[in-house]
């Protein structure tokens, strides 16, 4: 089977069980080149186990998942090697040339200067900046987004946003991120899919300017529906 | 009731007595664990009402206060629970007092004649012993073969002890094939395995380093299987998204992350190598610190034998600073993550 040129992502048919659990039931995906693409769903509903199937950490049950090998990967946790500095974690994998664009990266990422620090001495924000910067080397086509402001406050979470949004329009990959945050999703999303029971409940694109202003009659019109579609009353704002 | 500051940013004593000062007019935001908030606040607002203490909320049993705690309304600085920086000079007094007191009982001990010089002898036979050995140059030689029956052995033992830890500690495989076959091994003393290593190697060098070898590859074993198993799955997982594998993963992720499990690691083998130079040397050696032992032994000089124990007491602390050294050159990020 082959994917349309202009695809980034092709699922066909995926299913994946988890001994009886079937977290992931028959799912049909295209994600085209550029595309932004949000995941929303409750915990424990097989967003991150579609993620880690295109990064390639889980085995599909049935189906055909097809990915560019130029993925990169974004955890919730910032994942660093603590026994490495911060510019060595940002082009690990790499060969020493890879220095100078790692030092570029982590000065797109805002944390110039910071390549000789040691993992242990970063703030949680910073952390997961070097870990954006460590994707960002590796010039994605794909860039894969674990819920990777779960883990922080509310305000560095609403820096890190404008930040991912920032990079995504300049470097152009293919965006897969996974959160439970609906207005994360609308801020974000080109298009969002809501994951209920192993398939999508909805598929909805976003077709918004950029930046997105929250208060936006449209936006909340598009929290709304998706909160509804969560099954979170959404009499609030 | 206490209105220590359980959940506050750590705040100096001068603080503490302003937030007490201030406390009637302004309601301060620590609660203790279990108190509402409204009944704290109302505490706040008026500190001679009735004890809010263990009241959650109105028909609750209330909690009983535990003894020597302070009676109801009073404030105080909340007591400093963190940890306060050691002076270096007292710590390096403090360290040192314990070593020195010994060696002044012993002086105390046998200089008085309390001790018989049969018994132990006592500083001035064991110096003088030590200036024997020095003239003739046999204090040097013997350090230098033992440092090297030692070295080699430990060099050969800790690097297989290493590697099979590393196999063992991120494959279930290696796991499988090493791990009973290790845990067997560390099981059987190495000395036990003497008699059997003479008659397969003889009484020269490589019966040394060979029984040496096989002491310091248990400890470095169980080790870094330990450190490699210590490693965060979640970022081994990582680094092999980014294409790092085998050999590569080992050395740019594991074994840097293991370090400081691997260095102790080190410490206890080359412990253990000074145990194994006394049986090794006590046969077919005319040299060396565990040939030092089998003289004083044989010749019953307790000169010597103070001597050979003061000798291992000095490698012991040489072993240590010399680990705490490398710790530092090789772990220079630990800095930030040990608690002390």
């Amino acid at each position: 089977m082959s994917a349309p040129a202009s695809s980034a992502v092709s699922i066909r048919g995926l299913r994946k069980a988890f001994g009886p659990k079937t977290v992931l039931d028959g799912i049909d995906l295209e994600i085209r080149r550029g595309e932004f693409f949000v995941l929303l769903g409750p915990s424990g509903t097989g967003k991150t186990t579609l993620l880690r199937i295109l990064a390639g950490l889980e085995l599909p049950d049935e189906g055909t998942v097809l990915a560019p090998r130029r993925r990169t990967t974004v955890y919730q946790e910032p994942r660093l090697v603590q026994a490495r500095r911060v510019l060595a974690n940002v082009t690990l994998g790499l060969p020493r040339s890879a220095r100078e664009a790692g030092r570029g990266a982590l000065a797109e990422v805002g944390l110039e200067g910071y390549g000789g620090a040691w993992p242990a001495t970063l703030s949680g924000g910073e952390a997961q900046r070097v870990a954006l910067a460590r994707a960002l080397v590796r010039d994605p086509e794909l860039l894969l987004l674990d819920e990777p402001f779960a883990a922080l406050d509310a305000l560095t979470r609403l820096q890190m946003q404008e930040l991912v949004a920032e990079l995504c329009e300049r470097h152009r990959p293919a965006v897969v991120l996974v959160t439970h945050d609906v207005d994360e999703a609308v801020r974000l999303a080109d298009r969002v899919a809501v994951l209920r029971e192993g398939s999508f409940a909805v598929e909805q694109p976003i077709d918004l300017p950029h930046p997105r202003d929250r208060s936006d009659p449209a936006f909340i019109a598009h929290r709304r529906r998706f909160l509804s579609h969560l099954g979170v009353a959404a009499a609030s704002h | 009731m206490t209105l220590e500051g359980v959940t506050q940013a750590p705040s100096t004593s001068t603080e503490g007595a302003a937030a007490a000062s201030s406390a009637a007019a302004s309601p301060i935001a620590a609660f203790p664990i279990g108190v509402s908030s409204a009944a704290a606040s109302s505490a706040a607002a008026s500190p001679a009402a009735a004890s809010p203490i263990g009241v959650f909320s109105a028909g609750a049993s209330p909690v009983t206060v535990p003894p020597g705690a302070a009676p109801p309304g009073v404030l105080e600085p909340p007591r400093y629970l963190g940890s306060r920086r050691r002076r270096p000079a007292v710590s390096t007094a403090v360290r040192v007092a314990v070593p020195l007191l010994l060696v002044a009982a012993w002086w105390y001990g046998t200089g008085s004649g309390a001790i018989p010089p049969d018994v132990l002898a006592g500083p001035g036979a064991v110096l003088g012993a030590l200036g024997e050995l020095v003239a003739t140059g046999q204090l040097g030689d013997y350090l230098l073969a033992s440092a090297r029956r030692a070295g080699l052995g430990v060099l050969a033992g800790g690097g297989i002890g290493l590697l099979l830890g590393v196999v063992a500690g991120l494959s279930a495989l290696g796991e499988e094939l090493i791990d009973p076959t290790m845990q067997m091994k560390r099981a059987v003393p190495f000395l036990a395995l003497v008699p059997l290593f003479i008659s397969w190697f003889g009484v020269e060098e490589t019966f040394k380093v060979v029984l040496i070898a096989v002491a310091a590859a248990g400890p470095m074993y169980a080790y870094s299987y330990l450190g490699v198993r210590g490693v965060d799955r979640k970022t081994a997982e990582a680094a092999r998204g980014f294409g790092l594998t085998g050999p590569r993963l080992v050395l740019g992720v594991i074994i840097p992350t293991a370090l400081p499990n691997i260095l102790m690691a080190l410490r206890i083998c080359l412990s253990v190598s000074l145990t194994g130079l006394i049986a090794a040397e006590q046969i077919g050696a005319t040299e060396g610190i565990g040939y030092l032992v089998t003289l004083a032994q044989q010749y019953y000089r307790s000169d010597y034998m103070v001597l050979c124990i003061l000798i291992y007491a000095v490698l012991g602390l040489l072993i240590d600073l010399a680990i705490r050294g490398v710790e530092r050159l090789a772990m220079p990020w630990r800095g930030h993550v040990a608690a002390r």
